[in-house]
């Protein structure tokens, strides 16, 4: 993570040339402003390639910042304090314009520096109200949130009518103009952003125990307070540096986004961190290069809409945690349990005539409410896994393997039903359903217990009730 | 073992100091509020070296404030703890904690070995990470606990039993005099129950002193050698033989509502 953050860096000073903004060509326009322009093949090509020192500079300066965010973003996730980090963002608005007022010149720096200023002041009142009151969080957060944003809105009216178009420009820093940075803009961002990923990699144990449990932590000697505000300071920083590119509005997407789809492709801390950090950079790169395409579309939209694509990809398509992955899970475990109802079936017909048997499949059919295509279509699975044998449609047998199977799950189901009985007082009319549902998915361990509990033996326990045999005599009059 | 700590609490003589400095853990006049709320009052106790403690009390009593703030993880509003004679600050080496199960997300993503490793984070340097000594500390005590063939499990899909031992993994590899354990019995499976049980006792053969947050009064007397009944004061404390009687628990468990929890509502309400 250090080295392709410092490459990236190293590429960034590398750039030679003063750059100058890309949209110095086209005139500010207001965000309302309708008319699209589609940029031209070549100009792609252009931006993708990098071939611009600019377009370079601010793709380069926006991954890192997206580097960065993902990779503090994981923990202010886990710390569930991802949305301190929209109260901080909305903070720094009065601060940039208070910077202007007293300097009069739009140097990043003291814009940064009063961002700062008034994004701490914003945490901190979040802080103190929670402490002094007994408002919680999400409502102090709220109302710190748009307190500080109406503050921010209100002195950049001032700005505006007291500064003759001087101040044009400082309404980015709202919505975010990626393609507005210029050389020493990225160059900022690029180390504010290394401090933040190498920050944060000598702090991943202290990261990791405080947001996992803090007592505990605190119990060896931690510091939590102290491991908490450098967090925070981190998130600052990143949310401060961010502020340009992203806007103040949105960057806290970038700390959010990336962290909540990453945990879906892991369960490794380690990895989602790196994934969050790759998810983070590649919505920067993108980000930016669209907006450098598209100078009207503000880049922080852009960003956080990459990002968005990117969790709405995660969230469906991750092998570990994702919804497709879940439902598959889910259609091999209907499938497993429709197979063991057959087995289960077949195994009962057997008991019932004393031994091992050929089985009509209409027999099988007053054993469960399934209709034959199904039964059939279930029959002929079965047999290719070598469970059963057919000869005909009347004449289906257990295999050797397959007897053995039916018989565990025949077991389970009678263990399952009999402690239902024993022990949680359950009419034994009701069982059955109960042990449906149960039978499949007990595990080597709770079947251990079960056969503890009802100190039964290896063999299978009779059925507690009889409804089965009912049922096959009500269908055969 | 010397005399003065085979006596019950109250028998303890109070010096000058008011602490007994042999003893794992000495507990003068504390007193602990949440939100201006009394929840301990007046808590004076020396516990007795390498003996299994139970702290019993009913809900609300305030058994977990009590290990939390002899951890210092709350506030007391007066009085003073002591771990064989010097404070926490001083000896939180010699200490081990395991907290509530349910005081962690355990869908966090760590393996059942990540989170025993923390319990050796105290021992290493800031910005340090764990090496492989750490990590085989971890799979030994996993080990310990019957869990070593589960390591690499992710936490969130063990079941409570194996959580709860993964917890007491982690507080094994920092190797501790003294331990708090919050309810560690709270919610196991019989395996679990039988496995705490068993690694209680070897603690205890070792020489050392476990304080545990216990609900089920039933097992008392078969795992306690102390006990400690509480609610928001000390009732009694002292060998189980000899404390854990009807008429104590009468005092502990009987009326909802006693003068002192009508007392802090009060100062709560017009505080």
């Amino acid at each position: 993570m250090i080295l392709i953050g410092t490459w990236l860096l190293g590429v960034l000073v590398a750039t030679p040339s003063i750059a100058l903004a890309l949209d110095s060509t086209t005139p500010h326009r207001s965000i309302t402003d309708t008319r699209f322009d589609w940029p031209s093949w070549d100009n792609i090509v252009r931006v993708a390639m990098l071939r611009d020192h600019n377009t370079r500079v601010v793709v380069l300066g926006t991954s890192l910042l997206g580097l960065a965010a993902g990779l503090v973003g994981t923990f202010a996730y886990l710390r569930r304090r991802a949305l301190m980090g929209d109260a901080l963002s909305h903070a720094t608005l009065p601060g940039v314009a208070i910077a202007f007022l007293i300097t009069g010149q739009k140097n990043l720096t003291y814009l940064l520096l009063g961002a700062t200023v008034t994004g701490v002041l914003g945490v901190l009142a979040v802080l103190a109200i929670r402490q002094s009151s007994r408002i919680r969080e999400d409502a102090a957060i709220g109302i710190v949130l748009s307190v500080f944003f109406g503050a921010g809105m209100a002195l950049m009216s001032i700005v505006q009518s007291t500064s003759d178009g001087n101040a044009a420009g400082l309404n980015q820093f709202i919505y975010g103009k990626a393609a507005s940075m210029v050389r020493g803009d990225a160059l900022l961002i690029g180390i504010a952003a290394i401090v933040v990923v190498v920050g944060t990699i000598l702090m991943f144990k202290e990261f990791r125990i405080v947001c996992f449990d803090q007592d505990f932590a605190a119990s060896m000697g931690r510091s939590v307070l102290s491991i908490d505000l450098l967090m925070m300071g981190f998130v600052v920083l990143t949310t401060v540096i961010g502020l340009q590119a992203v806007g103040l509005i949105l960057i806290v997407a970038l700390l959010i986004i990336p962290a909540a789809a990453a945990r879906f492709w892991t369960d490794d801390l380690k990895v989602m961190t790196i994934f969050a950090g790759s998810i983070g950079a590649v919505s920067g790169w993108l980000g930016a290069s669209f907006s450098a395409l598209l100078p009207k579309m503000p880049t922080g939209a852009i960003i956080v809409l990459t990002a968005g694509a990117l969790f709405l990809f995660s969230m469906v398509f991750a092998f570990r945690r994702g919804i497709l992955a879940g439902a598959v899970r889910h259609y091999r475990l209907r499938r497993r349990i429709a197979l063991q109802h057959l087995l289960r079936a077949m195994a009962e017909i057997e008991e019932r005539k004393g031994g091992p048997t050929e089985v009509a499949s209409n027999e099988l059919l007053t054993m469960r409410s399934w209709v034959m295509s199904d039964l059939r279509r279930l029959a002929k699975r079965a047999t290719g896994s070598g469970l059963i044998t057919k000869k005909s449609w009347s004449e289906l047998e257990l295999t050797k393997l397959g007897r053995t199977h039916a018989q565990r799950v025949l077991r389970n189901h009678r263990l399952w039903e009999t402690y239902l009985i024993e022990h949680a007082d359950i009419a034994p009319s009701h069982v059955d359903r109960d042990a449906d549902e149960i039978e499949h998915v007990l595990s080597e361990e709770l079947i251990n217990e079960l056969e503890l509990a009802l100190e039964a033996g290896q063999d299978i326990p009779p059925s507690p009730h009889d409804d089965d045999v009912a049922v096959v005599a009500g269908a055969k009059p | 073992m010397t005399p003065s700590q085979t006596l019950p609490h109250d028998k303890v003589p109070q010096d000058a100091v008011h602490h007994d400095d042999d003893s794992p853990l000495s507990i003068h006049d504390m007193t602990v509020a949440y939100h201006r709320k009394p929840v301990l009052w007046d808590i004076d106790y020396a516990a007795p070296q390498g003996k299994l403690v139970g702290i019993v009390g009913p809900n609300g009593a305030g058994k977990s404030t009590l290990i939390k703030a002899c951890l210092d993880l709350v506030p007391c509003a007066s009085g003073s703890v002591r771990i064989y004679g010097k404070s926490y600050k001083e000896q939180r080496h010699m200490v081990g904690y395991v907290p509530q199960r349910e005081s962690v997300d355990w869908d966090f993503p760590a393996s059942a070995l990540d989170v025993v490793v923390m319990g050796r984070y105290g021992q290493i340097p800031w910005c340090f990470p764990p090496g492989k000594k750490d990590k085989d500390a971890a799979q030994h005590a996993l080990h310990q606990v019957g869990m070593g063939d589960y390591a690499n499990r992710q936490i969130s899909k063990l079941s409570g039993g194996q959580q709860q031992r993964v917890f007491l993994a982690r507080a094994l590899v920092q190797d501790a005099r003294v331990y708090f354990m919050d309810e560690p019995f709270a919610g196991v499976d019989a395996a679990t129950e039988s496995a705490i049980v068993t690694l209680l006792r070897q603690l205890r053969e070792r020489g050392r002193t476990v304080m545990v947050v216990h609900h089920d009064l039933q097992s008392v007397p078969e795992y306690f050698d102390e006990v400690l009944l509480l609610n928001m004061r000390i009732v009694a404390s002292g060998p189980t033989a000899s404390v854990f009687t009807e008429e104590n628990l009468q005092k502990t468990y009987g009326g909802r509502l006693t003068l002192l929890s009508e007392a802090a509502e009060a100062i709560a309400r017009n505080g």
